[in-house]
């Protein structure tokens, strides 16, 4: 019994990468696909292309967009594999995904808009509000995801210290 | 050197002239003098279309042949067959081509037809699977030893085909080899062959329907698709700000915006397929399974 408990731990904990992984991946695919949808289709507030865009910039936007459809897809598929292995880890997907999709919004919201000049958030006067507001969301959701990072590590030891009780 | 030559020739010609002679097609045929063929005219068209309509034939009889011999041919691989050649077909005669002289976005539209979706559809369609299983022993073998040779190994790795597809994209739509493709013939046909067989190359490379002598990992796969696919992306944006010569600036930006999006389209099927092949190649393996299951 105490065996069987310290194994399927093992194994959790192997498979512990791959959960906040998978979650990273769809986060910035779910990140980058939120941005298509809603600000470059829906409001219309992004544009296709901005001429002030640097030749960095371009590649930069043209490989992030790319990617971000990859990671959707790939983010998905690792997690119906964690689901038939029965090692999915919820809280430690959802740390990835805070901080896979926090990490592209202020990737997006400082080096992409502003640096890179690739387009703005929105194009009216004061869209430094705009800029404001993107970039603490995207902080907080990377500290979020970081507190539960930290939390599941707690969780590990407790378990460890359980499994180790059985002993 | 004829090319070069042309290329040459090209740029002392007026720029009202090549213009005009993109702005219609009724101005074209005056001075068809000039070039050697038109190449709306059906001989080119022929040329392109013909192959497709002769493996599309072939393929029914060979799925026909099959169907008596061995087991049952699965009907959706006829099925991507038959729309993959009939859209192929419709890139390269008819309204399309014809629209695609004076307007960019119908020469778009041929394009993604050309060489994204009808290179997917016909490599889903598995016609090297089934030619395998139609020839005879000896021509079979031959056919595998061809597959497995060092030319197709070059040809199919991913980054070559990658580079042959997109590659010959960009070289078409940043020099002033698109507008000398409306004027000479050959190079029509011989880009619109390019197309698509850099597009099917590049299609069986990311994914493997048919059989492959020589596999890349799926890592090194997925890398590839995400660059080739970026190109893409970027090569749209850049035709979408600096129109290829002779593209008026509103259908290069629809043009642009067609080829970006429409790429995504299709590419998202590879991606989806590529990770399906994955899944499926990934499953947990039975020894491994007792162990993985047995956690609480």
């Amino acid at each position: 019994m105490t065996i069987r408990h310290q194994s399927a731990f093992d194994t959790l904990s192997a498979y512990s990468k791959r959960n906040l992984w998978s979650g990273a991946l769809f986060g910035i695919g779910l990140a980058a696909f939120i941005d298509e949808a809603v600000f470059h289709q829906l409001l219309h507030w992004h544009h296709f292309y901005d001429k002030s865009t640097t030749d960095i910039g371009l590649i930069s936007d043209g490989l992030f967009h790319a990617f971000s459809w990859f990671a959707t897809i790939g983010g998905l598929f690792m997690l119906a594999d964690l689901r038939r292995r029965n090692v999915y880890w919820g809280m430690k997907w959802w740390a990835g995904k805070l901080i896979g999709g926090g990490s592209f919004q202020l990737y997006d919201g400082t080096i992409q808009h502003k640096l890179m000049r690739i387009h703005q958030i929105r194009y009216v006067d004061n869209v430094i509000v705009y800029d404001l507001i993107w970039n603490v969301i995207a902080v907080i959701m990377i500290v979020v995801g970081l507190i539960l990072v930290a939390r599941a590590r707690k969780h590990t030891y407790a378990r460890k210290a359980v499994s180790h009780d059985h002993e | 050197m004829s090319l070069v030559q042309e290329s040459i020739l090209m740029q002392e010609r007026p720029f009202h002239m090549i213009m005009n002679s993109l702005m219609s097609h009724d101005e074209h045929i005056p001075s068809k003098g000039m070039y050697d063929h038109d190449i709306t005219s059906i001989i080119p068209q022929i040329i392109l279309a013909l192959p497709f309509v002769v493996v599309l034939v072939l393929y029914i009889f060979a799925v026909a042949a099959n169907n008596r011999r061995h087991n049952r041919w699965p009907s959706i691989r006829t099925a991507y067959w038959v729309t993959g050649c009939l859209l192929a077909i419709g890139s390269v005669i008819g309204p399309l081509v014809e629209q695609g002289i004076v307007d960019f976005r119908a020469h778009m539209v041929g394009h993604l037809l050309l060489g994204m979706l009808a290179p997917l559809l016909i490599a889903l369609a598995a016609p090297l699977t089934l030619l395998l299983r139609s020839l005879s022993v000896p021509l079979a073998r031959r056919l595998t030893a061809l597959l497995k040779s060092r030319l197709a190994q070059w040809l199919t790795h991913p980054s070559i085909a990658a580079l042959l597809n997109i590659g010959g994209l960009w070289y078409l739509y940043t020099t002033n080899l698109y507008i000398l493709m409306h004027e000479h013939t050959v190079l029509h046909i011989f880009i619109h062959a390019h197309v698509f067989i850099a597009g099917y190359l590049f299609t069986v490379s990311i994914i493997y329907i048919d059989p492959m002598s020589h596999r890349t990992s799926y890592f090194t796969r997925a890398i590839i698709l995400i660059v080739a696919l970026a190109a893409h992306g970027i090569l749209s944006k850049i035709i979408y700000a600096f129109p290829p010569t002779g593209v008026p600036a509103d259908q290069a930006e629809r043009g642009g915006m067609l080829m970006y999006y429409g790429g995504d389209l299709i590419d998202i099927l590879l991606i989806f397929i590529l990770c399906l092949q994955w899944y499926r190649a990934a499953r947990p393996r039975l020894n491994k399974k007792a162990k993985e299951f047995s956690h609480p």
